[in-house]
């Protein structure tokens, strides 16, 4: 899919633009908007390419059509669930247990992402940016094409053209049935039925949390992964939340690699995989096979050599300076399609905001992409900000590290009974006073409310001293945040009792 | 902190680093003396031309024994050993005398004390008191404070006594948070919570048809049982610190001895060089005819036996405001009459907020009536209470019949009938609260407060906790840091939940003055209410930021869901001197309420 912001003047079925975009995602809408703001002529060109299972969306990216938004939602419909579990310590008279209805959640799911959708529309037209729903590709450095429904062909040509084009889930089209029976979470947020029994392969976050929410709503799911879960997250933290999944009902196949998927004459899906260390052949049957294995920059179908845009030979992902520009002077890249960014959106709004104010508002703001918190919508929501512990480690010596952490149990879990054993709090800290904090990693409920701050603070240059100053509020799980007081090198057991 | 504004956020590390420095080298003196008075049976500190030292010097002369005297107008650092003296002591002038690591004060008192027998008992034995320190009340304040003390090697007392309500509901160790405050109020809250998920859930595909109603009692079974487990953990934490533990009542009888009065009324009396005062507050009755007979207090009303049934809650406290939230949550039917304003000293934008919710949802207001009289029609459990009211503002009155009457209307120390006269301890006649100074010492320089009790603090859980423990380590271990009550983070768990951290608007007009002040404000959807069907344009977030110090957020509201936990980390972020800049700067969790700040402001 595909956003270009582009500001246009009109000579019958050509058009000439002052900034232009290519993709309708999230932040090309958003830079696009901006520039309207500035007074410049703007238009967005945004394509969704269907997914091989046909899945296909409107206006605003993968954030909100196949992203966050129905993500969170899902992952809501699971803690509710769990929710309805408690709700009987508590003195509801619920009787259990309670069966989730796919459909309806979908549907609710479904109509919101389009109102979504909606509105983006509404809101590029309250701001004068012209929207063209079509697949562009580049002609040259100024100009795109594309071909309209009625397969009338449009040129558009602008001064400034922004990339943000974003990424597609990756398929493992060596494995035999992968890409004719696989779907991805381009299609499961929009599945009319209940996906059954379903393997995720892959250990990215987006496979760990469709897993975590389709575990929530009843559902046997079984993920594989060949090696580390949550690769780049801190490795102590990601293995929690598998141990948690994994107590919760999620079926784990570590070290394990699919070989090919088959249909078999019932409809069912035979899956045959291979141990890596042992080299065994193992089969299992599902209803769906979800692949969670990565993304690729959605770059191919733009000709970007017709413009002259460097992309990288290994991601294909386009390089950019730090001011987001591309080899092209006036061709800029902001989002997942860029190389080495963090693919998140808020990321990639602010990127695009300042983008804009650079080329027409004056500004010379740029972007800082340390420190960008994120949160993990698996089950138990893991919240995390800065480097990771191995990170800290490989930065600044084991001996310039202090790492302070707790176990503690959250109120609301001891009436309902629930188990604690992975909720956790580690802040990482330079081991020099005033111990400035390098790194937060929250797992716990509401671990994106609690980052949030933190992020915050962190973004303000906090040491544990001052982090440590700061009066908890009672009772909450973030208080304990502000209550480290054991270190790892301590070796003492840091979980929390009382108050 | 130097900034000249009195609560506005500190700076950064940079504006923290000379005090740093200067604050090593006061440890380090306050190390040494401490060290003089701990190692020498008699430690005088003097000065050679003082007669009032003479005499002293003289004295203990007159009695044989040996005394070590450090004469301040002889070293280079006099002035600076006086002052740290006078941190530790309260007293500014010399001689100040110690005996066997007792403070026992100036000439007067030395002499004082040697006339009433008392100094010879402290030269002949080790400790002359039976315990380094006593504090009275075992809630957060004193334990926290208790537990820091006996980690440091101290012999401690705590002395707890839970006087019945006049309802006689009474329960263990631990203080109105565990007992009757924030644990049992957040676990209803929590509980009236999961009743709109219930609601929520069916949006989210979950199934099921019939009315879920609400079981009081499997509830609050299941919290007493929980809050049970915490008294327990405590008394064993205690245990473990071989802190002393008495359920008695403490009265003070003279200058180091308390009375210690138990369940049975039996007496035994203790001594200690040192009290900490941690006996918090109770809830206030109105004084009107039938209040005590007929009203239940939030003293009650978490380990009540029956459902309370429909009720009124008198009061616009935060107390009041929470538990008419909850109760409502459970389907009962809710009244909340208030006298005046919601939330007094909250940002009064927000706590309107807080009340347009609530009667949104089904919570009732009456507003300015205060009651007049309470009547039962029925006993019961619950019975029938006829209330009558009248107007604040002209003759009307109403009445009404409820199940329930809950007071919430304020909260009252508990510190008028533990002897403090006896031993001179002040207190405000007015409020009943202790006066301290910064290092929570009262005007008995051996007699310290912590917690509710203590005049002008906030009365909070987490400050009482870090005062008390810091206390601990100002008195016996070689910490001079003090508690820091600027920024102090709460949230109110009301239904809808309101956050704050620093100034309310009112506040930081009165202080800054409106034209410097620019604040940023915002409603809010959460993506959660969004399928669930429930009320755009309800949640709220806004900011108060000072012009003239860099757009410095000096005031955070939030009105939604989890503003506990969103809040905690904005009040981090204030403590290091947060900025509507950096604020800006920082990218929001997406897609979760706390990102409001960095996204829509």
């Amino acid at each position: 899919m595909a956003a270009m912001a582009v500001a246009l003047r009109g000579l019958g079925g050509r058009f000439r633009w002052r900034t232009q975009a290519v993709a309708g995602g999230v932040r090309g809408a958003a830079r696009g908007a901006a520039a309207a703001q500035l007074g410049r002529k703007v238009a967005v060109v945004d394509y969704v390419e269907p997914s091989p299972q046909g899945t296909r969306w409107g206006l605003g990216g993968t954030c909100v059509n196949v992203g966050c938004i129905p993500k969170k939602l899902m992952h809501q419909a699971a803690l509710l669930g769990g929710l309805i579990q408690d709700a009987p310590h508590y003195g509801w008279e619920v009787a259990q247990p309670v069966p989730h209805d796919w459909r309806k959640m979908a549907e609710a799911v479904q109509n919101h992402v389009k109102s979504l959708n909606w509105g983006h529309r509404v809101q590029l037209q309250d701001r004068k940016v012209k929207y063209f729903n079509i697949k562009a590709s580049f002609v040259d450095e100024h100009t795109v094409c594309g071909v309209a429904k009625g397969g009338k062909e449009i040129l558009l040509s602008a001064d400034h053209i922004i990339i943000a084009t974003g990424g597609r889930p990756r398929y493992p089209t060596h494995i035999e049935g992968a890409l004719e029976y696989g779907i991805t979470s381009d299609d499961i947020f929009w599945l009319k039925e209940s996906p059954g029994k379903t393997l995720v392969v892959g250990a990215s976050y987006v496979a760990l949390e469709c897993a975590g929410f389709l575990t929530g709503i009843g559902l046997d799911t079984t993920v594989m992964i060949r090696s580390i879960p949550l690769r780049g997250f801190d490795q102590q933290m990601s293995s929690m939340v598998i141990e948690h999944m994994a107590s919760h009902g999620t079926q784990f196949l570590r070290g394990c690699a699919p070989s090919r998927v088959r249909r078999l004459p019932d409809g069912h899906l035979q899956v045959t995989w291979e141990d890596c260390t042992t080299g065994k052949e193992d089969t299992g049957t599902f209803d769906t096979v979800l692949w969670a294995i990565g993304r690729v920059p959605d770059t191919r179908s733009l000709n970007l050599e017709k413009a002259g845009v460097d992309t990288s030979p290994d991601t294909q992902k386009i390089l950019v300076d730090s001011r987001e520009g591309t080899s092209v002077p006036h061709i800029y890249a902001i989002g997942d399609v860029v190389e080495g960014r963090p693919e998140l959106t808020p990321t990639a709004i602010m990127a695009g905001r300042l983008l804009v104010q650079r080329l027409f508002g004056g500004s010379s703001d740029l972007m800082d992409y340390d420190n960008v918190p994120t949160t993990v919508f698996t089950p138990l929501e893991y919240g995390c900000v800065g480097l990771s512990e191995e990170e800290a480690v490989a930065r600044h010596g084991q001996e310039h590290v202090e790492v302070y952490h707790a176990h503690y149990k959250p109120l609301e879990f001891t009436v309902a009974g629930r188990d604690a054993s992975q909720c956790y709090v580690k802040m990482v800290c330079l081991r020099e006073p005033p111990q400035l904090v390098l790194g937060l990693h929250f797992l716990g409920p509401n671990a994106g409310e609690v980052t949030q701050g933190l992020a915050l603070g962190i973004k303000c240059g906090a040491s544990y001293a001052q982090v440590m100053r700061t009066v908890g509020i009672h009772p909450t799980c973030s208080e304990e945040v502000v209550k480290l007081r054991i270190s790892k090198r301590s070796g003492l057991d840091p979980t929390v009792t009382g108050c | 902190m130097q900034r000249s504004p009195p609560l506005s956020p500190g700076p950064c590390a940079a504006g923290d680093a000379p005090n740093r420095r200067s604050g090593h080298a006061r440890e380090e003196l306050r190390r040494r003396l401490r060290g003089l008075i701990e190692r020498s049976r008699v430690m005088i500190f003097s000065k050679s031309y003082c007669p009032h030292s003479t005499r002293v010097k003289e004295l203990f002369s007159s009695l044989g024994v040996e005394c070590n005297v450090l004469e301040l107008d002889q070293v280079d650092d006099g002035a600076k050993v006086q002052e740290v003296l006078s941190e530790i002591t309260n007293q500014k002038t010399v001689p100040n005398v110690f005996v066997n690591k007792v403070h026992v004060g100036g000439c007067d008192q030395t002499l004082q004390a040697y006339q009433s027998g008392l100094l010879q008992k402290l030269l002949q034995e080790d400790s002359a008191y039976d315990y380094d320190l006593i504090i009275v009340g075992g809630g957060s304040g004193g334990l926290s404070c208790a537990k820091e003390a006996a980690i440091l090697g101290k012999k401690v007392m705590v002395l707890d006594f839970v006087v019945p309500s006049p309802q006689g509901t009474s329960w263990g160790l631990g203080g109105t948070c565990v007992n009757v405050g924030c644990i049992p109020k957040k676990l209803m809250h929590q509980a009236a919570l999961l009743g709109q998920a219930l609601c929520d859930s069916r949006k989210f595909g979950w199934e099921y048809n019939q009315q879920v109603k609400h079981n009081w009692e499997t509830m609050t079974k299941a919290i007493q049982n929980h809050i049970s487990s915490l008294n327990w953990g405590y008394r064993l934490s205690l245990r473990e610190k071989a802190v002393a533990y008495v359920n008695s009542y403490g009265e003070f009888v003279e200058h180091h001895k308390i009375k210690a009065t138990n369940k049975k009324g039996q007496e035994t009396y203790y001594t200690a060089a040192q009290f900490v005062i941690a006996t918090g507050e109770r809830p206030r009755y109105l004084g009107i005819q039938g209040d005590k007979e007929y009203c239940i207090t939030s003293d009650d009303l978490f380990s009540l036996p029956y459902c309370p049934g429909k009720t009124l809650v008198v009061g616009a406290s935060y107390v009041a405001l929470e538990c008419a939230g909850f109760l409502a949550g459970f389907g009962l039917d809710v009244t909340v009459m208030v006298r005046s304003i919601l939330l007094r000293g909250f940002d009064q934008e927000m706590a309107e907020k807080v009340g347009s919710y609530m009667e949104q949802h089904g919570v009732k207001f009456l507003r300015k009536f205060i009651p007049v009289m309470i009547q039962q029609l029925e006993k019961g459990s619950p019975g029938k209470l006829k209330v009558l009211a009248k107007s604040t503002e002209g003759t009307e009155t109403i009445e009404g019949v409820y199940n329930t009457v809950l007071l919430a209307i304020g909260r009252d120390s508990c510190t008028r009938k533990m002897g403090l006269e006896k031993i001179g301890v002040k207190i405000n006649e007015k409020s009943g609260k202790i006066p301290v100074n910064d290092v929570e010492q009262t005007s008995v320089p051996y007699v310290y407060a912590v917690g509710d009790v203590s005049e002008g603090k906030p009365e909070l859980t987490p400050v009482a906790i870090q005062s008390g423990k810091l206390l601990a380590r100002r008195l016996f271990g070689a910490s001079l840091e003090k508690c820091d009550y600027i920024n102090v983070p709460t949230t109110v768990f009301t239904p809808l939940e309101y956050g704050c951290c620093g100034l309310a608007e009112e506040k930081a007009i009165e202080v800054y003055k409106k034209e410097n002040l620019e604040i940023y404000h915002t409603l809010f959807w959460p993506l959660e209410w969004t399928v669930a069907g429930r009320e755009n344009n309800t949640c709220y977030a806004k900011i108060i930021c000072n012009k003239l110090d860099h757009d410095r957020v000096i005031g955070f509201h939030i009105l939604g869901p989890n503003a506990g936990e969103v809040t905690q980390g904005f009040a981090a972020a204030m403590k290091c001197g947060l900025t509507k800049q950096l604020l800006d700067d920082t990218i929001g969790i997406h897609p979760t309420c706390g990102e409001v700040g960095n996204r829509r402001f």
